[in-house]
């Protein structure tokens, strides 16, 4: 999402059940000095095909306990570093839920979403709507604005800028 | 209506006469824990965000474990960042090569019945067992609480586990949260309260109540909690403690209101593994005997603990392990393993055969023992996730102590309660 929610299209990756941090990122690479760096492995154990073929705009389709695992907020940032829109999933593990909207990656619980989009698809999401248009196959889909709460810290782009406001 | 021990740790907190599930309140924390591999991280954003002072430096607790000892210039420089900032912030407990963090901090003093402690760390429920509302967060989270002290939580529903019973010979802690995660599956509990309680529960030590709640983030589960009773007074005793006014908020009011009840006769159940590649994939162990490993490991902060080296260590005396087989044995902190020498523990387990290393996560964090193509290894940690201790193409089977000393053994998967003596 950018500054004027302004909606984009990407490609659909998706996903299967219970996709971890561990294959967000694995651990190995927790230790390079910056995000940029960490984000070249991104998914690279179970998609090797992810970073050679990523575009910005594209998003993420998990299925049920997307981010399970680790507390590693290195999970949500690679994704959001490059370029990842949002996630979609059946659901999403708390600690990586709570991560991604720190850090200001809006994520979106939609089961019936996940079950229509397929792997590939052009999706366009507005989350000034809450509608989510899949244009490869003429579909739209809605999903519940964030409570307000939560709105507030991804709209000033996540938990940092929130803090520094207020320190 | 009453509430669940977590709801009222959360009021007092809020400072808020009660709560309720679905609530969200900003709460006051009173530790934090913040391990080697994510203090970096943490200290960069605090600098980001603004912040001059850290909230309480007495309340701020640094733990070296992931990555001890260093063997790569990343690692080192981990540990020099947290020095300085430790020193520069008057952080004085920085703990450079005690042990696992989920274990240090209660052998330090730093749990107490009631209390609010976040970690680093996805197993910071580990502190449950001791009747804390703790639970993991990310990095920019924790310089947020570093900066200001508080947080803010979503007050989660509870989830009601009865134990009843006494569990078998061979069967022990870890078996009943395996039993339990193969039953809810690894979303069973997301974000939700785990909470242990019954006649089965009061007769588990420490330790053990330490197993079950560290393994609740793998239900998905926002932390694990036990209510506070006889044993874990006795355990505060030893510290000239005294858990008299964390009574009130220590146990749930009759009229508490429940998401589910489970209950379990522990009499009944049977030692479990997880089997490749999800936790939640839990089976009995005669349904997976006769795997062939290639390693066992004993260690962790779900399984690293003197009674767990007992077990191991009364199963193997005077036996060899079967001579294919890489036994690593990772006690969970330098108390333990003093305690071990002293006990003979450590003389048995390397007469037989096993690598006995210097505490810390070791093989759990991916150091020292990692696993090759095709290679099986049981393991007694909390997670088999592809490629977490080695190769993708490898296998990970989660157990209890016992099961993973006794096929260490054998050479293959068994249940180890043919090896009990």
């Amino acid at each position: 999402m950018d500054k004027n929610n302004k909606a984009h299209t990407g490609k659909a990756w998706k996903v299967g059940r219970h996709f971890d941090t561990d294959q967000i990122l694995p651990s190995q690479y927790m230790l390079f000095p910056t995000i940029e760096e960490m984000a070249k492995h991104a998914l690279e154990g179970i998609r090797p095909d992810f970073i050679p073929n990523v575009r910005r705009g594209d998003l993420l389709v998990g299925d049920e306990n997307f981010g399970c695992g680790s507390s590693r907020e290195q999970a949500p940032r690679v994704l959001k570093y490059i370029g990842i829109e949002t996630v979609i999933a059946k659901s999403f593990a708390s600690i990586f839920f709570r991560n991604a909207i720190n850090i200001g990656l809006p994520v979106i619980v939609l089961p019936d979403a996940v079950d229509r989009i397929r792997e590939g698809d052009r999706i366009e999401i507005s989350f000034e709507k809450g509608v989510i248009t899949n244009k490869t196959q003429g579909e739209t889909y809605t999903f519940p604005p964030f409570p307000e709460f939560l709105m507030g810290i991804i709209k000033v782009g996540g938990l940092l800028q929130y803090a520094k406001s207020r320190s | 209506m009453g509430n669940t021990i977590t709801e009222k740790i959360i009021a007092l907190k809020s400072e808020q006469k009660k709560v309720n599930p679905g609530e969200f309140h900003q709460i006051k924390v009173d530790r934090v824990m913040i391990h080697d591999l994510f203090g970096p991280f943490v200290i960069q954003q605090f600098r980001k965000m603004g912040f001059k002072k850290v909230w309480d430096p007495t309340r701020v607790v640094f733990i070296f474990d992931h990555l001890v000892p260093a063997n790569t210039i990343e690692a080192a420089r981990h540990f020099q960042e947290i020095f300085n900032f430790a020193d520069k912030m008057n952080i004085s407990n920085v703990f450079e090569a005690e042990g696992i963090c989920h274990q240090i901090m209660p052998e330090k003093g730093f749990v107490y019945p009631g209390d609010v402690i976040m970690g680093t760390d996805s197993h910071t429920c580990t502190y449950g067992a001791f009747g804390s509302f703790s639970t993991g967060i990310g990095y920019t989270e924790m310089a947020a609480i570093l900066g200001t002290g508080e947080i803010w939580v979503k007050v989660p529903e509870t989830i009601l586990f009865k134990l009843s019973g006494k569990l078998p010979s061979g069967v022990d802690a870890k078996d009943i949260i395996l039993k339990i995660i193969g039953d809810i599956g690894t979303d069973g509990a997301t974000y939700k309260t785990m909470e242990f309680c019954g006649d089965g529960i009061a007769g588990l030590t420490m330790s053990e109540r330490m197993t079950i709640c560290n393994m609740a983030v793998e239900a998905g589960a926002k932390n694990g909690i036990i209510p506070v009773d006889k044993t874990t007074s006795s355990y505060y005793y030893q510290y000239s403690l005294s858990t008299d006014k964390y009574l009130t908020i220590s146990s749930d009011d009759d009229d508490a209101v429940c998401h589910s009840t489970y209950e379990y006769d522990l009499s009944k159940l049977e030692p479990m593994v997880s089997c490749p590649h999800t936790v939640g994939n839990v089976k009995p162990v005669s349904k997976v005997s006769g795997y062939k490993i290639h390693q066992a490991f004993l260690g962790s902060c779900t399984n690293g603990r003197l009674e767990d080296l007992r077990i191991a260590a009364s199963i193997i005396r005077g036996r060899r392990i079967n001579p294919q087989v890489r036994f690593i044995v990772t006690p969970a902190s330098r108390k333990i393993y003093r305690e071990a020498i002293r006990e003979g523990l450590v003389q048995i387990l390397i007469d037989s055969g096993a690598i006995v290393t210097h505490p810390g996560c070791g093989l759990c964090a991916g150091n020292g023992g990692i696993i090759g193509d095709g290679e099986r290894m049981i393991s007694s940690n909390n997670r088999n996730y592809i490629g977490r201790m080695g190769s993708k193409d490898s296998e990970v089977f989660l157990g209890s102590p016992a099961t993973v000393a006794a096929s260490a053994l054998t050479g293959y998967i068994v249940d180890p309660r043919e090896f009990i003596r």
